[in-house]
């Protein structure tokens, strides 16, 4: 059986599973719909949260960012703890008072806390421009993965995608994701886990990759360090050495921060904690979403290192055993000809992976061309430039299960694991939209008499219609997708995570500081990131070019929703302290969130 | 539910336990992984140094290690001021 027909056959038996899911947990009630009926069990909801959290990037992209990194991958660990450790702020600052709470939207929180709709309809606006600049990724996503593992087009597999999404979080609800996430998790952890723990054993020897990253390198005879070894051949060939400092210490710091506070003010994440039975459960579901999330994230960094080396190593065989440039670079003739090189030439033809002989000697030298060092070697020796020319980061994911040969349904998983990242995460992001639509537009300020059914009814068109708008921004994306997820992690940094945590645990502010706080979190971040990356993402519409230099105090566009933050935290605090207190009942409200006891009673209304 | 001073000691008694967790959240992250791995560079773990391995793997043990226990910790806290559900 060829790969291809693998391949449909494992996504095909995924997608059917998701389906019968879809099937099975029909959403009867607008409970089930926003929050399945807050009767999700702890382990399960972490389960999803992790499926809902770890996007195709997460899945395809991150090892390879973290790996190929031009200043080293040390750098590139601020997307290890920020992706990561904003579950701590989730699990001590949000989750268990906003499920205390005990209703279906994040927006509907900020309007009883701060008894506002100007709030309540400000906190919308943030949700949407954040939710769907981060949907348009995951769409791309959908696209991408579909066309290169099904050979589709890119817009096809789009359309194929939004389809599934349809299916199952129209009909399912919130109930019909969570479940279908579940499963979802379990294709995508099995599909990044079995090509690692092969790449591992046969790098380091040890099964588990985590123990490989600071294990020994097994082909050089164990007596080197697998991460020495990575430094010593990627800096021989002029690269910045792989566990090489921070280029600029301030930045990685604020850049890991505003991913923390952004992780926690992500409104998809949040709503996902609205679906456990208790308060308690809100705790440790959160411990629960993060230990699923770990199982990929500790993995990813050896993931990507190991793959670099194995690729450094394949392009200098000497450097297996020794230095990489006393033995030749590799041939031409030898990429061709060797059946162990079998993947190299599949990539080959993906264009992932690009290479020409620039001075026609039949060898294929791989070095760093920008190094004043190198190109002294290369002048040398006679080389006309690096000769790999492209290594795009997916493939440091993508190409394990072939390098480390395993059998071709585990290569269909990677696929059917790929699709499920992206399709877990966009069934999320629309459903944030889609509440904040029907339940805080609709139910919240047009029609508040609207009955029961009428809000169901109101709810799908709001889920089919995120769908159709989502799908149609993934076909015509402004700008590059990746740079919008910058400005969706900046701005719930900067709005959302600032005022759910000041409502929780500030009496005092009220409803002008909490406005105040948001509009300043918002134009602020929005405008800093514009100025750098074109204005609403429009290529050219840049004020200044985005490059280190520009930067105020050298934060870069991606790192400055943490000033935002703090703004919106001082803004509030300033403008609340000169206007007057919150009412009585206000601050009642804030009393009860923060007494676990009663929640169950809560739900209901 | 409870009485208001009752309340007040739990609410002081949580915010305690949360002050003292993200202490331990900053320095394992920002602390281990960022600001002091300069000053660790003698501390060698698998190849690296300390902080590298923080800032890839560490941290993120810490983290989990965190949370449960700040679940064990408010479930305690609220069975003894009877506030539990």
């Amino acid at each position: 059986m060829d790969q291809f027909t693998l391949n449909l056959i494992v996504v095909g038996i995924t997608f059917a599973i998701y389906i019968g899911i879809a099937v099975w947990a029909r959403a009867g009630s607008t409970s089930e719909f926003y929050a399945a009926g807050q009767g999700v069990h702890p382990v399960l909801n972490g389960m999803a949260t992790g499926a809902d959290w770890m996007s195709a990037a997460s899945f395809i992209s991150m090892a390879g960012i973290i790996a190929m990194a031009g200043a080293g991958g040390y750098e590139q660990s601020a997307f290890l703890m920020g992706w990561t450790g904003g579950y701590v702020l989730l699990a001590l600052l949000l989750a268990p008072y906003l499920r205390k709470f005990g209703k279906f939207t994040v927006p509907e929180f900020i309007g009883d806390r701060f008894y506002s709709g100007g709030a309540r309809l400000l906190a919308v606006i943030c949700l949407i421009v954040i939710s769907v600049t981060y949907v348009i990724g995951q769409m791309r996503g959908v696209g991408v993965t579909f066309g290169r593992f099904l050979e589709v087009s890119t817009d096809t597999g789009l359309y194929i995608g939004a389809a599934i999404v349809f299916a199952y979080a129209v009909f399912g609800g919130m109930k019909g994701i969570t479940y279908t996430q579940v499963a979802q998790y379990v294709v995508l952890i099995i599909a990044y886990t079995i090509p690692a723990i092969f790449i591992s054993m046969q790098l380091t020897g040890n099964f588990f990759p985590q123990l490989g990253l600071i294990g020994s390198y097994a082909p050089g005879g164990g007596d080197v360090a697998f991460l020495a070894k990575l430094d010593q051949v990627v800096t021989e060939l002029g690269f910045r050495a792989y566990t090489s400092d921070s280029m600029n210490m301030f930045n990685m710091f604020l850049f890991t921060m505003s991913l923390m506070i952004g992780t926690a003010g992500l409104p998809h994440v949040i709503i996902r904690f609205f679906t456990v039975p208790k308060v308690a459960d809100a705790r440790s579901s959160a411990g629960w979403a993060l230990v699923f999330i770990a199982l990929l994230y500790t993995v990813a960094p050896a993931v990507g290192s190991m793959a670099r080396l194995n690729l450094t190593t394949t392009m200098w065989p000497n450097a297996v055993a020794g230095n990489a440039l006393d033995g030749d670079a590799i041939s031409r003739a030898e990429i061709d000809s060797n059946p162990n090189l079998n993947w190299v030439r599949t990539w080959e033809t993906t264009g992932l992976l690009a290479m020409e002989d620039k001075n026609g000697d039949g060898l294929i030298q791989y070095y760093n061309d920008k190094s004043e060092a190198m190109n002294a070697i290369a002048a040398e020796r006679g080389w006309a430039g690096n000769e790999l020319t492209k290594v795009d980061n997916d493939m440091m994911v993508l190409a394990n299960p072939e390098i480390a040969q395993l059998p071709g349904w585990v290569i269909a998983l990677v696929a059917a694991g790929a699709l499920a990242a992206a399709l877990s995460t966009a069934a999320g992001l629309l459903l944030a939209i889609s509440s904040a639509i029907s339940h805080d537009l609709i139910k919240g300020s047009i029609n508040p008499n609207i009955s029961e059914k009428g809000e169901m009814l109101a709810a799908r068109i709001s889920m089919a219609f995120a769908i159709v708008v989502a799908t149609y921004l993934g076909l015509n994306p402004p700008g590059f997708a990746a740079q919008t997820v910058a400005l969706a992690f900046g701005l719930a940094a900067a709005t959302i995570f600032p005022v759910l945590m000041m409502g929780i645990f500030s009496k005092r502010i009220n409803k002008e500081g909490a406005i105040a706080g948001m509009l300043v979190g918002l134009v602020f971040t929005a405008v800093y990131i514009f100025i750098y990356k074109g204005w609403f993402f429009i290529p050219g519409t840049n004020n200044l070019e985005d490059i280190p230099a520009n930067y105020m105090f050298g934060i870069s566009p991606l790192s400055i929703g943490t000033v935002g933050a703090v703004l919106n935290f001082a803004t509030a605090y300033i403008v609340s302290g000169a206007t007057k207190e919150p009412p009585v009942e206000v601050q009642d409200l804030v009393e009860s969130i923060r007494i676990p006891k009663g929640a169950g009673a809560a739900t209901h209304h | 539910m409870a009485d208001k001073s009752s309340s007040n000691a739990y609410w002081k008694a949580n915010v305690r336990i949360i002050t003292i967790s993200l202490a331990i959240w900053f320095v394992a992250s920002f602390g281990l992984g960022i600001i002091l791995r300069p000053m660790l560079k003698g501390i060698s773990v698998g190849g690296a140094d300390l902080g590298f391995w923080m800032a890839q793997n560490g941290s993120i043990y810490v983290f989990l290690v965190l949370i449960f226990a700040y679940a064990a910790r408010m479930n305690k806290l609220d069975r003894e001021h009877g506030v539990e559900e």
